[in-house]
């Protein structure tokens, strides 16, 4: 068993029963930060390093507001300017901090696998906080919070993902989480930007935004990253957000009514998403940030409490 | 110099079509004669006998695929720890490959390296030299440094992808009679690659290195064999598609193709990576159990002609990384021979085949003296226990790369005396 | 030891008879009071309580729940950290009458917790605690106001409040920890 003993690496690793406890923990949690007093005393005495070797400020002070409302100590790290300059290997930055005597570790790094490599070199629960085109385990579990918050249920919804599937560590995690529920999960991009094989994980693929909203219950668009661009991924922002942006048209024409969009953020808005579509009724984006900080609660409680 | 008597082993030599019990008698560096058990002649002079009953004696094997280290990379490896790794994998022949600091594209070079193993080596070490000069632009000096002991032409580790100056090389090459070895990846297909693109991939989001990346490369150096007659050897070959590739052409008549197949990919899939197991992180990447079973086969129907290990030995420093960080390469002179067995154990080949395929076939593609045990041949012999079972460990790898996923595994077959021109250069045997 | 009763049925239910008449002394009428059950078996008497309150003198309390699993001072040392139920109180406590209800008290460490997660939803005008057992052993100057019953058990013992809503019977029971 890795969750809780040895943080949370990735949702591949749990099983459908942890990620219950987490979103259920993560319910308990939200209470918490809905009163005057958002502060309980559950980690008092514990610290908690945030080690963001890739630059990630939405979601470093989501964790660091999670900490800090659990009472624990946080130290913030962001080693890109600093030591790992000089060359510095991840893992010696790691080893010094935990030197500090710190008991959970938060990590987002650019390699595939870095929280997995530096769990397997300490003895401090690490958490995930993305790592690469691999998995973005709390942004699952806070999105998964979401819809079960709007739909009652996650059994039974069908979820479509639209966009850069193919380097998409929140698609990934996502597909990982959606599977341990009945749920049927659509994908939606240009087809280079979604990986060959994909079908083997359980989802359907579309080319089509409008046939892929037909039905669904929640729509998650993924930030595109303009850089890929360059490696003739898509000709050009204008044709992508033409087949596969949305707009508030398409979206009134071809999803049914009570369907939510969702969005991991950052927004590019005009791009992926329309600044109405955004900003509108359906939007849940904002729940979305706001679970983001209970799902970060409840995964420190649980791993830094560690066995069970 | 003292000889040396292997008394009563299974002598399976395929050059001669020999598989049966006998005594080999070696003198004066040559294999002296092989005879029936009790029909031995007498020796007069000091003799070191073995009774090797029960043991398997074989040709020396030759490794057409070894990365040395040396000069430049030594805390990897470096010739003396290199070959004394071979001597107990039992090989008494290495091809060293050229992609050392600074790269083997001088005779300075092939002559240090020749030197070198002279002084410290424990077996024989052969250069090759790259194709196409560091600088990239013009082809390497092939006839000096086949002067200096090269003995084939590569720039393995990358694809020789300048299809004109790979031409010019398959012609050039053909004046000295040496073979090009050919790393067959296309970059702009494998660029960033992790692992083998697939189920894999797919799981921990690394980037992939498709089949078909390998294959157009095949594909082109196989054209470009038929078009200029040349010794094509095309290395590490790991998919179902190239071993299809490949058959074709030598069905076609096509007499100037050989290949090599790796321990590692005809033992593991893709599987081995997971966790970020940087351990089975390795060019061409591991693949499915569907190429798995068209590697089988190819060693089976002769479509493959030999096994070559890819001896890629890595520090800590290398391998001790993020997956992204790690460098790829396998250790793995000292586990070829146990992991060929179990192509015995399972049915795939014969013992007899094994010994063509680790000896007798890669001795003809850089036209070695060794692979065979016929009197008057150089005496490089390997002897082995074909069922001894022993633990992969840091420690019982003489080889400074501990890479290798076989790692705290078991495994079966050791090599217990490995002869070199009738020098024993290893040997756990009692006199 | 096996397991021993030390009272069921309907001494149970006239145990809390006279504690609700107790309650209702203490805070000086209904006005202003709201229960709060501490997870599980505060919640179970607080639910059993206010179903005599209201039906003696029909007046619905008010019934919130805590869970003080976030407040317990030994978290840091206990292997694992046990799952975190909810705690909602439906009306606001500032300047509230607020009983504590819990099935059990000991050490007075779970009531030490739950007075802190109490004043961290606000800030009451006076608390009550009320329980069904006090077995003793106290390591806080904490006392209930409130108990049913009054059973001196060592460290080797286990108290055991059942009610007939989840447990089929009601009643108080002694056990050996196994
Ligand atoms: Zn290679």
């Amino acid at each position: 068993m890795s969750f809780p003993e040895r943080g949370l690496i990735g949702i591949r690793a749990l099983r459908r029963e942890d990620i219950e406890l987490i979103l259920r923990t993560a319910r308990s949690m939200k209470d918490i930060s809905k009163r005057d007093v958002k502060k309980v005393p559950a980690l008092r005495g514990k610290t908690v390093a945030n080690l963001f070797f890739e630059p990630s400020t939405r979601t470093r002070t989501s964790f660091e507001l999670a900490a800090k409302r659990l009472s624990a100590d946080v130290v913030n790290f962001s080693p890109s300017g600093s030591s790992m300059a000089k060359g510095e290997l991840m893992l010696d930055t790691v080893k010094n901090i935990l030197a500090m005597n710190v008991d959970a570790l938060v990590i987002r790094a650019k390699p595939e696998g870095a929280c997995e490599f530096i769990s397997q070199h300490v003895d401090v629960p690490v958490i995930n906080a993305g790592d690469g085109m691999h998995e973005h385990p709390t942004q699952a579990l806070l999105d998964a919070l979401t819809m079960e918050e709007q739909f009652g249920t996650l059994d039974g919804l069908k979820v479509l993902i639209v966009g850069d599937i193919l380097h998409s560590r929140v698609a990934r995690s996502n597909i990982y989480l959606l599977k341990n529920f009945d749920i049927e999960i659509r994908v939606c991009g240009p087809p280079t930007l979604i990986p060959r094989g994909i079908e083997s994980m359980g989802v359907k693929v579309f080319y089509h935004l409008q046939e892929a909203l037909e039905g669904v219950n929640v729509i998650m668009m993924l930030r595109i990253q303009m850089e890929r661009m360059q490696g003739g991924h898509f000709p050009s922002i204008h044709e992508y957000s033409k087949f596969w942006g949305l707009t508030a048209e398409i979206l009134d024409r071809h999803a049914p009514p009570d369907a939510v969009v969702m969005h991991p953020g950052p927004l590019n808005r005009g791009v992926e998403i329309t600044p109405d579509v955004a900003d509108g009724a359906r939007s849940v984006i904002l729940y979305q940030v706001e679970n983001g900080v209970a799902v970060r609660m409840a995964v420190l409680y649980l791993v830094v409490g560690g066995g069970r | 110099m003292t000889a040396i008597v292997l008394k009563k082993g299974r002598v399976i030599d395929p050059s001669q079509h020999l598989d049966t019990e006998r005594t080999v008698i070696i003198r004066d560096g040559r294999i002296s004669g092989i005879y029936p058990p009790g029909d031995e002649p007498p020796v007069e002079e000091d003799v070191l006998e073995f009774n090797v009953d029960g043991l398997v004696v074989c040709p020396g094997f030759i490794d057409l695929h070894v990365h040395l280290r040396d000069p430049g990379e030594e805390w990897k490896e470096d010739i003396a720890s290199g070959t004394l790794a071979a001597a107990r994998g039992g090989f008494t022949t290495v091809v060293a490959m050229p992609n050392t600091i600074p790269p083997n594209d001088t005779p300075q070079v092939t002559a240090y390296i020749v030197r070198r193993a002279r002084e410290v080596g424990h077996v024989r070490v052969v250069p090759a030299g790259r194709i196409v000069r560091a600088d990239g632009t013009a082809l390497s000096p092939f006839g000096e440094m086949v002067e200096a002991g090269a003995c084939a032409f590569t720039d393995d580790g990358s694809w020789t992808s300048d299809a004109q100056l790979m031409e010019r090389a398959m012609e050039y090459a053909k004046a000295f009679g040496v073979p090009l070895l050919s790393h067959p990846e296309e970059p702009a297909l494998s660029c960033g690659g992790q692992i083998n693109e697939g189920q894999m991939s797919l799981l921990l989001g690394l980037k992939g290195i498709p089949s078909q990346a390998e294959e157009v490369a095949v594909f082109r150096d196989i054209k470009l064999a038929e078009l200029t007659g040349g010794h094509l050897h095309l290395q590490h070959i790991s998919t179902k598609g190239s071993v299809e590739l490949v058959k074709l052409a030598k069905e076609k008549g096509m007499k100037n193709i050989t290949c090599e197949v790796t321990p590692h990919h005809f033992s593991l899939t893709e599987e081995a990576v997971e966790g970020f197991n940087t351990s089975a992180k390795v060019k061409p990447p591991l693949r499915t159990e569907d190429d798995r079973q068209a590697l089988l086969l190819g060693l089976r129907d002769g479509t493959i002609d030999c096994i070559a290990t890819d001896h890629a030995p890595h520090s800590e420093l290398e391998k001790k990384r993020e997956f992204n960080e790690a460098a790829f390469g396998i250790s793995g002179l000292e586990t070829a021979l146990p992991l060929s067995l179990n192509l015995v154990r399972n049915g795939h080949i014969s013992l007899s085949r094994l010994v063509e395929l680790l000896s007798v076939n890669p001795a003809r593609i850089i036209s070695s003296r060794g692979g065979t045990l016929k009197p008057g041949a150089p005496a490089d012999v390997t002897v082995f226990d074909p069922d001894l079972e022993w633990e992969v460990t840091p420690e019982a790898l003489a080889s400074r790369g501990k890479n290798t996923p076989f790692l705290g595994k078991k495994l079966r077959g050791r090599v217990v005396i490995t002869i070199v021109e009738g020098r024993i250069v290893h040997s756990v045997l009692k006199v | 030891m096996p397991e021993k009763i030390i009272i069921q049925r309907a001494e149970f239910e006239n145990t809390l008879r006279r504690m609700a008449y107790e309650l209702v002394e203490k805070c000086g009428g209904l006005e202003n009071v709201v229960l709060v059950g501490v997870h599980r078996g505060g919640v179970w008497l607080a639910y059993r309580i206010a179903t005599i309150i209201q039906a003696e003198r029909g007046h619905e309390l008010p019934r919130g729940e805590l869970d003080i699993n976030l407040y317990r001072d030994d978290l840091s040392r206990i292997g694992y950290h046990p799952e975190i139920r909810r705690t909602e109180v439906p009306v606001p406590i500032d300047n509230a009458f607020v009983v504590l209800v819990d099935d059990v008290i000991y050490t007075g460490r779970t009531a030490r917790a739950a007075l802190d997660a109490l004043m961290d939803l606000g800030r009451p005008q006076k608390v009550l605690l009320c329980v069904m057992v006090d077995r003793g052993g106290r390591e806080l100057p904490i006392q209930p106001d409130i108990y049913g019953v009054k059973v001196p058990v060592d460290s080797t013992g286990l108290i055991e409040v059942r009610f007939r809503e989840i447990h089929g019977e009601d009643a108080v029971v002694v056990r050996p920890r196994s």
